[in-house]
């Protein structure tokens, strides 16, 4: 079988990724209708060829709104990303460099203190003391990625770190920093690279959760989740007002989750060799 | 004995059973009372339990908003309108057995009107110089001025009588005097009343009502739907209005509140310190848009701070007319061609969210940026109503004939005009009824003049109820759910 499922799940994630990621783009230039536009005249239209997915409560094009709406999801997720990886690589490094120190237990277990609070929970807290809005979800939601990659940083650096090829660079006299920073970070990067994908579309989700109750992107910026929580009392004579963003967030989350493992696969020789 | 025996009188039992009428209500409200006090709170919630149900007043509000006698059978005014003699109702009793006599008028208002008194309408009794006990039937209460609101004023929620000896309960255990006894509250869930069976007056037909807090609209429209709530006065999410109609097991009551919505302005943060910035905003915006998009067309349109159904109202719509480019002409004549930006803090009732999303989109349409931030209703009294921090607010005044607040400069929305402040304070002493609606009316064009607030709409009463039951109010002039009078058919 050649490994054609992962490639498959590779493609098939892809294509669902970039859909989203190229609506998302578009959505600056152009978008059938405006958003921020009401139109309370036609309001609760059904998809038809004007109004391609319908239109809501206020009138306003749902077509356009999940067009913004991406872009408000991956911009999220993407900072969250960023967070998590710019601040849990080098702690995860760190530990691994200096492990079993009195540091690295201190970086490991604040990681901990961090992970065993929900992410929600986390969110929740902070747009309770910082109001809610699009820049605390992303705080948020970037604190909760901060533990992810730094504990998986620090365990495949650990590993590394036995190497015979890294005994060779300290013996030539590299300093720790130099070691983590030119062998250990580029061994590891697919792993990040993996992970964050995952964490990418967890991001998505967890900003749709986020803006669901209330604690997301405040109007008139568009927002998958918020959508879904205003439709709710017009769902049984206005399905197509939570089906649409509800698809949005279900495919965007399935196409990344299937192109990360999709990655993975490809990434690890050993899964490939054991498929033969 | 055969199992044949035993299921025919079952059975029978179980048809006669489910003939007889039902005996109990269960009702939906969307907030749940942070007590039970009429006297020691503000929340509407308070007196949408207790009001007339287990708590009773010298007088009281009718369904139709008149006011009724209650525990006083009758009074009597002086020719000088100063001295009011009432004659109360003779064997009325407290829920813990005490007599109610003359000497409980006397401890109630002039606890409510004491200096150190924590009753959230105080206002009310202010014009009252003495209580006094005649017999233990008659009180005689003597006014500083005339007050031709007076009775008016005695039928509030905040004017109801309690019992030295439980007065300290009440916002727990209240003990009252009304055709139901407080039994059980099960926080955060509901409350219970029972029928009291030494009752005054023409008992109440219902066994046992039971108050269920349902704060989710959707939750709310499957409680009806599966039957767990049998009504819902105030049912939350007007789009969902049309399904009940369509069904016959429902009544659909659409009525009318004291409810004026209005998008509050806090006149004493620039720019809304000048009157032209608040007449552009008024004139930005659009009623019609905000009744059909925020309330799916429920909601009459206001013009100022007034009641449409009160017969002393003005249609003063035409005074703040959509129109943007007035708007426009009028934001560059106060200094602001290219707009500003403000705050809108919004509360959780939906027309509130759903306005304040509309209202910003029309605010943007004359240039006029606003922050949007949703606020649970703890945050919105502490940052908007107790803080003033705000610049624009979307709200539903409910409490009835509540003009005065714009006679109070240190309100929310800080109004300071001394010219509305005196023509309040001699309303208090006016009771040929024409001098009064004169007034009442000259009130109304003056904050509409003044563009104080942008009149909305009057909040429509959009009641659901159980197609069998009968009795429940259809409009709300006070907030109450008087329960006396229904019954299932």
């Amino acid at each position: 079988m050649e490994s054609g499922i992962f490639r498959r799940n590779l493609v098939i994630g892809s294509v669902l990724a970039l859909v989203f990621l190229i609506a998302a783009i578009v959505s600056f230039f152009w978008t059938p209708y405006d958003v921020t536009q009401l139109d309370i005249a036609n309001k609760l239209k059904k998809p038809n060829a004007e109004y391609w997915f319908g239109t809501d409560h206020f009138g306003r094009d749902i077509f356009s709104m999940i067009m913004v709406g991406a872009r408000t999801s991956i911009a999220v997720a993407i900072v969250a990303v960023g967070i998590g990886l710019l601040i849990g690589v080098p702690l995860g490094l760190t530990a691994a460099a200096w492990r079993h120190s009195l540091l690295d237990e201190l970086i490991m277990r604040s990681n901990d203190l961090v992970f065993a609070f929900p992410a929600l929970l986390i969110a929740i807290m902070i747009t309770a003391v910082f109001g809610p809005g699009a820049v605390n979800a992303i705080i948020a939601i970037g604190i909760f990625n901060i533990p992810v990659f730094a504990r998986l940083t620090r365990g495949a650096a650990l590993s590394l770190w036995t190497r015979d090829y890294i005994l060779a660079a300290r013996t030539a006299g590299k300093k720790s920093f130099r070691i983590s920073l030119e062998h250990i970070l580029p061994n590891i990067l697919n792993l990040l690279i993996v992970q964050g994908t995952i964490q990418f579309s967890l991001g998505i989700l967890a900003e749709a959760g986020l803006s669901y109750v209330g604690l997301g992107a405040q109007p008139p910026v568009p927002s998958w989740g918020r959508m879904l929580a205003e439709s709710q009392t017009m769902i049984s004579f206005a399905p197509h007002l939570a089906l649409f963003p509800g698809f949005a967030i279900l495919l965007t989350v399935l196409g990344l989750n299937l192109f990360g493992d999709g990655l993975r696969d490809l990434f690890d020789p050993r899964l490939r060799r054991e498929s033969r | 004995m055969s199992l044949r025996k035993l299921i025919v009188p079952l059975l029978l039992a179980a048809a006669s059973v489910t003939h007889a009428a039902k005996t109990d209500l269960v009702l939906g409200m969307q907030l749940e009372p942070p007590n039970l006090d009429p006297t020691g709170g503000a929340a509407a919630a308070i007196d949408e339990v207790v009001y007339a149900n287990v708590f009773e007043g010298l007088t009281r509000f009718a369904s139709d908003g008149s006011v009724q006698p209650a525990l006083a059978k009758s009074w009597e005014i002086s020719d000088d309108g100063l001295v009011y003699t009432f004659t109360l109702n003779a064997g009325v009793k407290f829920h813990d057995g005490s007599d109610f006599d003359a000497q409980d008028v006397k401890f109630s208002l002039d606890r409510a009107r004491a200096e150190t008194s924590t009753n959230a309408q105080k206002q009310l009794f202010a014009g009252i110089a003495s209580v006094e006990v005649t017999d233990p039937q008659t009180v005689v209460i003597t006014l500083s001025q005339p007050n031709g609101a007076l009775l008016f004023n005695l039928a509030w929620g905040d004017a109801i009588m309690l019992s030295p000896d439980s007065f300290d309960k009440a916002k727990t255990e209240p003990v009252g005097t009304g055709p139901f006894v407080f039994s059980k509250w099960v926080q955060g869930d509901r409350i219970e009343i029972t029928r009291n069976p030494d009752y005054w007056g023409e008992p109440a037909k219902l066994d046992k009502a039971t108050f269920k807090f349902i704060s989710e609209p959707t939750a709310a429209f499957a409680a009806l739907m599966a039957g767990d709530v049998d009504a819902f006065p105030v049912f939350p999410a007007p789009e969902n209005l049309p399904q009940f109609e369509a069904d016959p097991g429902f009544q659909v009551v659409v009525g009318s509140t004291e409810g004026e919505t209005i998008l509050s302005t806090n006149n004493k943060q620039p720019p809304f310190d000048n009157k032209l910035v608040r007449q552009a905003l008024a004139h930005a915006i659009d009623r019609k848009s905000i009744i059909d998009g925020a309330m799916f067309g429920y909601g009459t349109p206001i013009g100022t701070h007034f009641a449409p159904h009160n017969p002393a109202y003005v249609d003063l719509t035409a005074n703040s007319m959509y129109d943007p480019e007035k708007a426009k002409a009028l934001l560059k004549e106060a200094g602001f061609a290219d707009g500003f930006s403000t705050t809108l803090k919004l509360p959780p009732p939906s027309y509130a969210r759903r306005g304040g999303e509309i209202i910003a989109a029309q605010l943007r349409e004359v240039g006029i940026t606003t922050e949007i931030s949703n606020l649970e209703w703890a945050q919105w009294l502490e940052q908007v109503f107790r803080g003033k921090d705000f610049g624009l607010t979307i709200v539903s005044h409910t409490e009835p004939m509540d003009i005065g607040i714009y006679a109070k400069p240190d309100y929310y929305f800080q109004y300071d005009n001394p010219e509305l402040q005196s023509l309040i304070a001699d309303l208090e002493g006016i009771t040929d009824p024409d001098a009064r609606t004169e007034s009442l009316q000259k009130a109304q064009q003056i904050i509409s003049d003044d563009y104080v607030n942008g009149y909305l709409f009057q909040l429509a009463k959009t009641g659901v109820a159980n197609a069998d039951i009968v009795g429940l109010w259809e409009n709300s002039p006070t907030q109450a759910n008087d329960l006396t009078a229904v019954y299932w058919k």
